[in-house]
Order: C-alpha cells, then structure tokens, then sequence
C-alpha cells in the first residue's frame, strides 16, 4: 500500500511540476482559484488528493458552462507542509494571476498564509485546516469541522443514533487537540441526553490506560469516546480486550490510521466508530459518481477525505461566485468582499454533506458522517 | 473487588517501573554516574527483538538473547566513546549532559531508521493469563513474567555484587575509584562490566515493557526511564532491592491516584511522594547512609 502510494505521489509531484511550469494568461476573461497543499513529503497524501479533487470539481465545472458564464482555472504550488513555504508559495500563487484561494491543507501553514491572505484580503477557503487559528480571520472560511466542533458534532452523532446513553472518556491532557474535542463533547453531551459517567485523563504516562480503562467500566459506560491519536487508541483497546471489557469505541479524525499499524491485531479494532466526513464506499450516487470520476482521472487512486473536502470546496466557491453574480474583473478585495456575504447565504450539496456557512465564523455547519469498521475496512453508518 | 483490581494494575506497571530501575540503579550504584540514555537502550533493545522476530522470523528466546548481545555491545561502546573520556572531568555534570545528549542520539537514530510511526510488539510471551475470583481479576502473563524476572534478576544482581570477585571489585570502584586502582582493581574494566550487565538488562527490560504495552516508538523507553529513574530514587539509589520496592510502590501510587483521587493530577501526585519522601528521607527508602570521613 505504501509503496503504491508513493508510486503515484511521484507521478502526481510531476503532474504538478507541468501545470507549474506551463504558462499563465492573465487574462480577466476566467477566474483564477489557487491551491495550496503538501504534494511532497510526510503530508503527500493530503495535499495530493486536495489538488486532485479540486481539479475534478474545476473540469467538471469548465465542462458544464464554467461559472457565470467565464471558464475556471486552477493553479497550485506545494509547500512541503512547511509554515515557511507556504507563504512562498502564496505570493508565487498572487504573482501568477490568483483571486481566491482554496488552502492550505494542513493547519501550521494555513495559520501562517491565513495572515497573508487577511493583509491582501484574499478569500481563503481552506478544505481541512481543522486548527481553530486557520480561519481566524473574516476573509477565511472552511470545508471540514474545526478540531473542537468535533466533539460537538460526535456527541450528537452518538445521540441522534441512540448508540449509548452512558459514555466514558479518556482524552490526552496535554493535547489542545483533545483536550478540545472532550470540552466540546462534555458541553453538548446534556443536549443529547448523553450521561458522561467517567472522564479520565492521561498525559505523561502514554502507554498504560488500565486504571481509566477501569473506572469506565466500574461506571457502566456502554460507549468510551476516545478523541486522541490511534497509536495510543490501539493500546486502548488491547488492554480494554485484555480485561474482558467491550463497550462501544467512538473516536475522531486522529482514530483515521490504526488499520494502517504495523502488526496491530485489526481484529482489536472491529466495531470501532469514528467521525470522518467522507468514505469512498459510501453507497450514494454522488459518492459513487465521485470515487469513479476520480480513480479515472487518477490512474485508479481511491481519494481519501480531503479530495472531497477539496471538491466541496470547489462548489462552494462556484456557488457562492454565482450568489455575488462576480465577475472575474473583480479585484480580489472586493471578490473577497463579495463572496464574505455570499457565503452566508449558500447550501452546497456536497459529498462531505449539505453545508451552510456561518458568515462572521466562516465555520460550515453540517451533519456529522461516521464510519464503523467491520472486517477491517470501514463502512459508512447511516 | 475493584481495589484489588487497581492494585493489580499497579503492580503490573510497577513492575515495568523496577525492572528498569534496577538498571538505573545498578550503573549508578558503581559508576556514581546517572545514565540518561538507559531508556533508550531499552528502545534499542525493543526494536532489535522486533526486527528478529517480524523479518528475520527467528525464535523468542533466541531473538531475545541476540538483543541482549546487541544492547550490552551497545552500553559498552556508549560507555567507552562517551562517558570514559569525561571520567577525569572536572564537573561531574559534563558526564550528565553527554548521557542526556547519547539519550537525543539513539532516538534520533532510531526515527531515522523506523521512523516515527508506532509499530505494534507481537507477542513473545506466551503464557496464559491467571483468572482469580471466578474471572473477576484477571492477571496477565506478562505480569506474571515481569514481576517473576524482576525478582530473579534482583537475586541474581545482589548475590553477584556480594560473592564474586568482580562483584567485590565494583563495591570497591563504588567507594573509591583511586583506591580501588591503587589496590590492583581494574576501573575501567569494571565499570565497563557494569554497563555490560546494566544494558542486557534493559533488552530484557525492553522486551517485558513492549509486551505489557505492545507499541514501540523511538520514544518508548524515554518516559518509563524518567519514571523508573524517579523508582530508583525513591527506593535509594544505588540500592538493589530499593529500586524493585520503588518500583513497584511508584507503579500502585500512580494506578491508584488516578483511580481514587485523579486522573488529571495523578503524575503530580507521584512526584509529590517522591519529594516527602526525600524530605523525609533524603537517602530514599533502602539507601545508604555513608558518612564522609574527612
């Protein structure tokens, strides 16, 4: 798997290089989207399926007419998942003609190019920064749920699915990331009529969870949410099988990889559930229509979240152009300006759901997606 | 029921904290230096088992002996390159920071080997777990394991200290390196001996950490080394069965702080022990109290 997926980032990373060097009208006559994202290194695989979805979206788009009427054009640059590069790559972006930016991928950069873009007032919709910094900004907007909304929304997945009514946690106290998430659960837990009956922390200690793992059970917890890294979840759930104990696991988008373990017993992780907003064998048409769309384009490559997060993202920008009635003459302050009312007032159907946008957050609101994992794939839950 | 449960818990993990502190305490014990990288030769020893077991397919026991060779290979170079040029050192401290520094070198090493992705132990142990109680307490074999080679090495580390002629050659380079030298006692041989013994202990170590709690990272032996570093302290160190009893005792203050009192504040309460001890005892539980003679 691995191996594949380092076969096509490098066929990928020369795509890239092509679309780089191949020249860039400055023309009014079409709107110009940047991208910004990993397409090489540790983060690849997010940055590639980013641009790959977004220039679906893009063809799709161009081919149905284009939006208002003018041809669309997408441009992207990689930054390495680099703070530093990224901003590189935002004016090399800005010199090459962009008037939105759909990026970057992952939180550390988008922080970093979220400030630029806000000095240029350049819209910026990035698909899966989930850090809360990256939009912090009124010219920025995302795709994907920011890290603490997702203790929010797994509360509510749990409760609209009746899954448990009494919940252990266990969450890593020295992580903003899950400390976030639990606050955000424990807060809308009492709306769900979900009863929080343990909540352990662990910090230092990493690898020994028996006394947390403990005290859940003494509490009758039917489901323990676990909103923390899946190197420490597969621990958790061999000491929870070595103790006898099986209740529910629920997890969120750092659960995505305790398949991919090395040696890890996947049977340990049968039946666990986790939030993620797209699934490539979830069974509706758009879905399907997507998955098939992009193993065609992509020489049989399966898009993971953030190819959908991208696609949506792509859609939101074309719906929110066509709700401004822009045009690309527009100079990208007042496009900015524009598409920041317009956001508020569009409903995209994408694959990630049907998202709405809060106009002064630039938060999405949508329902939450999980996936259960039975015979150690995952399957979309309904 | 759930008491003994907690308690057992501790144990377990007490008995992880011990077996890496008698390293811990052996090396300081004799060599009066800290070994900072102790845990990572832990880690070094995790990963060798691992890499013979899952590639190379060779038996347990045999993949554990070859880790053992590895890691003793490993202390006795980590000794001579760095620590034995430092010995004359004016400030005993330089001796510190290089350890702290050789600690960085193998984890570094070892994310540019592995890399930083966890991989999950496999099962070298293979002893039934013990169901007390009509299965209410269940007691796994790898505690089992644990405590058992605790007290075995522990037996085996006093009687060799106090019978054999190298043992007695590393009371004296304990007390008195000049002395000991004057007196015909090899010192650097020694000392090296003792790194030797230390680090095939902590492949032992390593492979009994990783099966409790089956997951190696270049930073696994780190933690578990500060904590067994504090077990040893807390007992006495330098003290053979201090740094077992420390061990343990620290193991059932952490399961039952975070089970009674609180999970947030549990590693708070385990160094708050260690502290009223010292204050109390500045030597720890079983050390020594060797007064200087001027």
């Amino acid at each position: 798997m691995k191996k594949l997926t380092r076969v096509i980032s490098v066929c990928a990373a020369a795509a890239m290089v092509l679309t780089a060097v191949s020249p860039v009208l400055a023309d009014d006559e079409k709107f110009v989207i940047g991208g910004i994202g990993p397409v090489t290194g540790a983060a690849a695989a997010y940055g590639i399926s980013v641009m790959n979805g977004a220039q679906l979206a893009v063809d799709e788009i161009n081919a149905a007419g284009g939006i208002n009427g003018y041809q669309v054009e997408f441009i992207s640059a990689d930054d390495e998942h680099d703070a530093e590069k990224s901003v590189n790559a935002y004016n090399d972006l800005k010199d090459k003609g962009m008037q939105m930016l759909l990026g970057t991928v992952t939180s550390a950069p988008c922080i970093a190019v979220g400030g630029e873009a806000a000095n240029d007032n350049m819209f910026l919709l990035t698909p899966s920064g989930s850090a809360v910094d990256c939009i912090a900004y009124e010219n920025a907007f995302r795709v994907c749920f920011s890290d603490p909304a997702q203790g929010a929304k797994s509360a509510q997945f749990i409760g609209e699915h009746e899954l448990a009514t009494k919940v252990g946690i266990i969450y890593d106290s020295s992580d903003p990331y899950s400390t976030g998430i639990m606050e955000s659960f424990v807060a809308e837990a009492a709306n769900q009529g979900i009863e929080v009956v343990s909540n352990e922390a662990f910090s230092d200690n990493r690898t020994d969870f028996s006394a947390q793992l403990n005290k859940a059970k003494d509490a009758g917890a039917e489901l323990v949410f676990l909103p923390f890294y899946y190197q420490e979840a597969a621990l958790v759930l061999k000491q929870a099988s070595d103790m006898d104990y099986a209740p529910k696991f629920f997890g969120c988008d750092g659960m995505d990889g305790i398949l991919t373990v090395e040696n890890f017993d996947t049977s340990l992780a049968e039946g666990l559930m986790l939030l993620t907003p797209f699934t490539p064998n979830a069974e509706d048409e758009m879905t399907q229509n997507f998955v098939k769309a992009y193993e065609e384009a992509y020489d049989g490559l399966v898009p993971i979240q953030f190819g959908a997060d991208a696609y949506d993202g792509i859609y939101a920008i074309k719906a929110a152009l066509e709700d401004a009635g822009a045009t690309p003459d527009m100079s990208v302050s007042d496009l900015c300006e524009a598409l920041k009312v317009s956001m508020g007032n569009i409903t995209v159907e994408g694959l990630t759901g049907t998202i709405t946008w809060d106009a002064a957050t630039g938060e999405p609101e949508k329902e939450p997606k999980a996936v259960m994992i039975e015979n150690s794939e995952y399957v979309a839950m309904d | 029921m759930s008491f003994l449960t907690y308690l057992k818990d501790g144990i377990s993990l007490g008995s992880v904290y011990a077996i890496i502190a008698l390293g811990y305490t052996m090396v300081y014990g004799i060599a009066k230096m800290l070994n900072f990288a102790h845990g990572d030769v832990i880690m070094v020893g995790a990963y060798v088992v691992l890499m013979l077991l899952t590639k190379a397919g060779v038996p347990g026991i045999l993949a554990i002996i070859i880790a053992m060779a590895v890691c003793t290979l490993l202390g006795i170079t980590i000794e001579k390159v760095a620590y034995r040029p430092l010995r004359k050192a004016s400030s005993p401290l330089a001796v510190l920071i290089t350890a702290i520094g050789v600690s960085y070198l193998l984890q570094n090493v070892a994310l540019l080997i592995f890399g930083a992705d966890g991989k999950t132990f496999v099962d070298v142990i293979k002893i039934p777990s013990l169901s007390l109680g009509g299965g209410k307490l269940i007691i796994s074999g790898t505690t089992i394991v644990t405590i058992l080679a605790s007290i075995v090495i522990m037996i085996c580390l006093t009687m060799f200290v106090n019978k054999t002629k190298q043992g007695h050659a590393m009371q004296a380079v304990s007390e008195d390196k000049d002395a000991a030298q004057l007196m015909g006692v090899n010192v650097n041989g020694t000392i090296s001996l003792t790194f030797a013994i230390g680090s095939a202990l902590a492949a032992v170590a390593g492979v009994l950490l990783c099966s409790a709690y089956p997951i190696v990272t270049p930073y696994t032996g780190a933690m578990p080394g500060i904590k067994a570093f504090v077990a040893a302290v807390f007992g006495g160190i330098g003290s053979i069965p201090g740094a077992m009893i420390g061990g343990i005792l620290l193991g059932v203050i952490e399961i039952l702080s975070k089970a009674y009192i609180s999970s947030q504040v549990s590693d708070a309460i385990v160094f708050a022990v260690l502290i009223i001890v010292l204050l109390v005892k500045p030597t720890g539980l079983f050390g020594k109290n060797i007064q200087e003679k001027v």
